[in-house]
This record gives structure tokens, C-alpha cells and sequence, in this order.
């Protein structure tokens, strides 16, 4: 592992051979389950289920891709997943940015026993307090609809933390400056301080999209109704309740997964650069 | 977190021009209160759905509630009194104790090993951070189903792989070992992230002096990498310890939302669950979900207390 100081497009010296071949035998495995939800989702369910199993369909069909749209509430489900992720990601980034600021920044009085408070709530979760969280959205009147599932989501205090961590480190004299003059604070906030914070916003945002978009425990504790179920439900409660067909589950779960991935290929640099922005990977 | 913040902000007001201080200094101060509306926003949803429910919960717990919420009657320490007597609790709590046990250190090591792999590599950086990290995109039950059709015996692609014969998932001494494989698969990912960006956070020209001190590729790994990745590793090790602890989605996904072999996988969440939403005793789970939380924040308060002993160290 000598490569530490070898400038960036470099030649492939003997470590550089053993290194790649290493990583390539390892995403292989990685790779690997997926690939074979594929191939499983390409066979027909009497060849998914054969004994002894083998890896390539004897006969590619896409008859398990079909099913899933003609038979199953699939682009509902889809449908679920955007709205409650999208909403979840707009009010936590909008949410966390204001309040990461106001305790960064701002004087009020109380601000150290809030900030005690959001710090002890990064261990709260809805697996530590599901059913007193249950019952109070149950009192609100919110069970079974959109508002119950994307509302509890949108508290998150590390979100809060990260933020406020990133906003402490912006040098004061860029607002100073600004408030010299004349200018006031939610201007100040809103065009100088955003601007800056694009990265760790996006990280922040990205992290949250796939929270949200991946969340089971709390949709499924505050959804029965099938037509409201978001894909991670839908094909684990619904999907499975009738008989597993292996061929189309596995077609269900690369089209839950999908999105996400296409949305990491296209923002991997900005997810790396904003966890070492956000102070996440130094601390 | 790092002393080196909180350290540094103050420094960097003092640098603030000299002339007038005093009068801008009072008006600056003045602009900046009040600063209560920008945390209003969040406090409202963090009261509605972290506060008020844990103040309920504690208020619960003091009750026979059950899940319709009406005519609860006090009943006092009685539901803490049975839930420490039951074994289903304690068996529970061992299942994600186990659980933990042997996901974090495997986690740790295993993003490590990656991280080092994906930043060494010069060439297509871009797939071996996709192929680490694309598991952690899936949606748990995904993960889960997706696994546990691999381990199926008889159709599954473990056992014929490895020329097998087991009864993964079926059998209680490897129930809780299947979720442990699945949950490395499925969230390493995340970790190995959090390695990879302190890796390329670490100063190169550390190792360029310690190359011309004559540094081998062992000593610069020993004396610049590991120390350097101190901090990370601590995060990283409280973070799982944290969401190992909270283990449920996997687990019941494949057990097809039942307890396991011999009831061998059911987690403490799935406890909690089990007896809120199944057995509708709202009150007696509330009394559970406080002992978990109790029982999660002395694990964060542990972290924190060690974090401000090594800080108090190195001064």
C-alpha cells in the first residue's frame, strides 16, 4: 500500500496491479446478491424456485416485471415513497438549517438548555419510543395519512447538530461584514450563509432522502391502508402476505432500490466531499 | 464534537477590526437576539414528536393503557415490576445484545479494510465506492427478502455456492447469524463512507515526510493513518452500537415477521411491538420502551463522558 504520495494518474506498478485485482475479487462478492436478484427477477417462478438452483435463466423472461405492473399497487407505492421522501427531505433541510443557525449563531434566552434538549433527543428514535410515539400521532388524528407519516420524520436532531457544527466553523466576519451594512439577520442568513452551506445542505439532504425513502418501522406502524404504503411496506407486508413469488419480489426490490442508486451515481462526489464538509468524517 | 471547533470560534471574533469596537460590537449584539425564530420551527416539531411522546410514554408506563386509550387506570411501578420478570424481556435484550456484539466489531474492521482498498486504488475510484456503498441503498426489507431467498436451503444460492446443507434460517443456532451476514452486506456501506472521507481528509504531506524519514508502508499505516483515524473510529463505533441495538427490520423481514426458531430472533424493538401492537398493552410497552431508552442513553452518555476524559488527557 505504497501509493500514499504517487501522483493521481499514475502507471500500474506492481502494487497498483495486486491492489485492483483485490478490488475487483471483492466488489465481485459485493456485486454478487444483487446480481442474482436479477437473474432471479429474469426467470420464470417455476425455473425461480428449481432445485438445484443455477444461476443464468435457462429462458430470460420478463414476465415477473410484468406482473408487478399489471397485478401489484407498485406505482402507488412509488408514488407514496416520492411524496413522503421529498417532503420529509424539503422540511428537514428548510427545519434544520434555520434551527442549526439559531444555535450557532443567534443569542436567546434559554439557548443552552434547548440545545441540552435536541442533544438528548439524537437518542430518540421511533424504534426506542414507537408506541407512546404512535399513540400521540394516534390522538392527533393522523394514522393512515400522509401528514402521520412525514411529520414524526421531520425532527431529526442530527441533522440539527451536524448543521449547527458546520455553521459555527463559517468565519463571523463574513456576516459581520454585511451586518455593518446594514443589513438584517434573515438576509444575512438567507444570502450569504446558504450560499456557503451548499455542500453539507446537499449531504444533509441526500442522507435524508435515503433515511426517508428506505424507512419501514415508522410507515409501517402508522399505515395499514394499503393504497398509502410506500415501497419498502408494500412489498414487505403486502407482497409477501400472498405467497412469496420469489421472481417478482426480487423485481419489487431492485425497483425500490433503484432510485436511490441512480440518484448516488449521479452525486457520489458531492455525498464524499459533503460527509468530510459536514465535520461528519473529522470530528 | 472536536475540541479544535469550539476552540477556533472564538479566536476568529477576536480578529474583528479594532476601530469603534465597543459601539459595534453592542449593535452586532443587538442583531443577533431574538435569534428564537430561527429555532421555533424546529423546537415546535421536536416538542410534537420526541418530547411530548416521551413524556407520554413515561405517563403510560404508569398505566394499564391499551391501544383504544381510554379508561386508563394508574397502576404504579407494576408494569416495570413484570416487565423485569419476564423473560421474554431479557431474551430479547440478549438477542440484540448478541446482535451487536458481533455486528460492530465485524463492521468496524470490514469498512476499514474497504475504505484502504477504495482510497489506494488509483483508477475508477468511482465503481468501488458504487459497489461498497450500493447495499446501504436498498431498502431494509429489501435487503431482507433478498437475503433471505439466498439463504433458503434448499433454493437459496448460499448453500449451493458453498456446497451446503443448512437450514439457515430455519434452525436456531444460525437464525440470528443469517441477519448478522445480512446486516454486513447491507450496511457497511455506510461506514466505509464515513472511513473514506477521514482517509482523504488526512494531510499528504505527513506522509511525504515520513516517506523521506525513511517510513515504510507498515510504519506510515501504524503512526500516521491509524492515530489520524482515531476520532472516526470512535463515531463510527458509537453509531453502530446505537443502530445494532435498534436492530428489528431485517430480522423480522426474514422470519417472515415471526419470532425466529425457537423464538431465536426476536429483537428488542420486536418486543416492544409485539406487545403494543399485538397484544395491545400500550401501557406495558411504554414501561419497555423506557427501559430501551434509558438503556440507549447510557450508551450515548457513556460515549460522551469518555469523549470529554480523552479531550481533559490530552490537555
Amino acid at each position: 500500500m505504497s501509493t500514499a504520495a504517487v501522483p493521481r494518474k499514475s502507471k500500474w506498478t506492481p502494487s497498483q496491479i495486486v491492489l485492483t485485482a483485490l478490488g475487483v475479487a471483492v466488489s465481485a462478492v459485493w456485486m454478487t446478491p444483487l446480481l442474482w436478484a436479477l437473474f432471479t427477477s429474469l426467470k420464470s417462478e417455476t425455473e425461480a424456485v428449481e432445485v438445484p438452483t443455477h444461476w443464468v435463466p435457462q429462458e430470460w423472461t420478463g414476465q415477473a416485471w410484468k406482473a408487478l405492473f399489471e397485478s401489484g399497487n407498485i406505482t402507488n407505492w412509488f408514488v407514496n415513497s416520492v411524496i413522503v421522501s421529498v417532503c420529509v427531505t424539503f422540511i428537514v433541510v428548510l427545519v434544520s438549517a434555520l434551527a442549526g443557525y439559531g444555535f450557532a449563531r443567534t443569542e436567546f434566552r434559554g439557548k443552552n438548555a434547548l440545545l441540552g434538549l435536541v442533544m438528548a433527543g439524537l437518542m430518540v428514535s421511533p424504534a426506542v419510543l414507537g408506541v407512546p410515539l404512535f399513540t400521540t400521532v394516534q390522538s392527533m388524528g393522523m394514522v393512515d395519512t400522509y401528514w402521520g407519516m412525514i411529520l414524526p420524520q421531520c425532527a431529526p436532531a442530527a441533522m440539527v447538530y451536524i448543521l449547527y457544527k458546520f455553521f459555527q466553523s463559517i468565519p463571523h466576519e463574513l456576516e459581520e461584514a454585511a451586518y455593518i451594512d446594514g443589513a438584517g439577520r434573515w438576509r444575512v442568513f438567507f444570502t450569504i450563509v446558504l450560499p456557503l452551506s451548499r455542500p453539507s445542505l446537499s449531504a444533509v439532504g441526500i442522507f435524508t432522502f435515503i433515511a426517508s425513502w428506505n424507512n419501514f418501522l415508522w410507515p409501517y406502524m402508522v399505515t395499514n391502508n394499503p393504497d398509502l404504503m410506500t415501497m419498502p411496506n408494500g412489498i414487505a407486508t403486502v407482497m409477501n402476505s400472498y405467497g412469496i413469488q420469489w421472481a417478482q419480489l426480487m423485481a419489487g426490490g431492485l425497483m425500490a432500490g433503484l432510485p436511490l442508486i441512480v440518484v448516488f451515481v449521479f452525486f457520489q462526489r458531492q455525498i464524499v466531499s459533503g460527509v468530510a464538509h459536514t465535520g461528519l468524517a473529522g470530528q | 464534537m472536536s475540541a479544535v471547533d469550539t476552540a477556533v470560534a472564538p479566536a476568529a471574533v477576536r480578529t474583528v477590526p479594532a476601530a469603534g469596537t465597543d459601539a459595534l460590537r453592542a449593535r452586532l449584539t443587538r442583531r443577533l437576539q431574538h435569534g428564537g425564530w430561527f429555532v421555533a420551527p424546529f423546537l415546535t416539531l421536536f416538542a410534537l414528536f420526541v418530547l411530548f411522546p416521551i413524556g407520554r410514554g413515561l405517563w403510560l408506563s404508569f398505566t394499564d393503557a391499551n391501544i383504544s386509550g381510554t379508561g386508563e387506570r394508574f397502576v404504579g411501578l407494576d408494569n416495570y415490576r413484570e416487565a423485569l420478570d419476564s423473560p421474554l424481556l431479557w431474551d430479547s435484550l440478549g438477542h440484540s445484545a448478541y446482535f451487536t456484539l458481533l455486528v460492530v466489531p465485524c463492521i468496524v474492521v470490514l469498512a476499514f479494510l474497504l475504505a484502504m482498498l477504495a482510497h489506494h486504488i488509483e483508477r475508477a475510484k468511482w465503481l468501488w465506492r458504487l459497489c461498497f456503498f450500493a447495499p446501504f441503498l436498498l431498502p431494509s426489507t429489501v435487503a431482507g427478502n433478498l437475503w433471505q431467498w439466498l439463504f433458503n436451503p434448499g433454493t437459496g444460492m448460499i448453500n449451493h455456492v458453498f456446497g451446503l446443507d443448512t437450514p439457515w434460517l430455519t434452525q436456531k443456532s444460525t437464525a440470528l447469524l443469517a441477519v448478522v451476514i445480512t446486516t454486513l452486506w447491507w450496511t457497511v456501506g455506510f461506514s466505509f463512507l464515513l472511513f473514506l472521507a477521514a482517509l482523504q481528509n488526512i494531510p499528504r504531506h505527513l506522509y511525504e515526510a515520513a516517506e523521506l524519514d525513511g517510513a515504510g508502508a507498515w510504519q506510515r499505516m501504524v503512526h500516521i493513518t491509524l492515530p489520524m483515524l482515531r476520532n472516526i473510529t470512535g463515531l463510527v463505533i458509537t453509531l453502530q452500537i446505537l443502530a445494532s441495538l435498534q436492530v428489528f427490520d431485517q430480522a423480522v423481514v426474514m422470519q417472515d415477521f415471526g419470532p425466529g426458531p425457537e423464538e431465536s430472533t426476536r429483537t428488542f424493538v420486536q418486543y416492544t411491538l409485539e406487545e403494543g401492537f399485538t397484544a395491545y398493552r400500550v401501557g406495558y410497552a411504554s414501561a419497555i420502551s423506557i427501559i430501551f431508552f434509558v438503556l440507549i442513553a447510557a450508551v450515548a452518555l457513556g460515549r460522551m463522558w469518555l469523549l470529554r476524559k480523552r479531550e481533559e488527557g490530552v490537555r
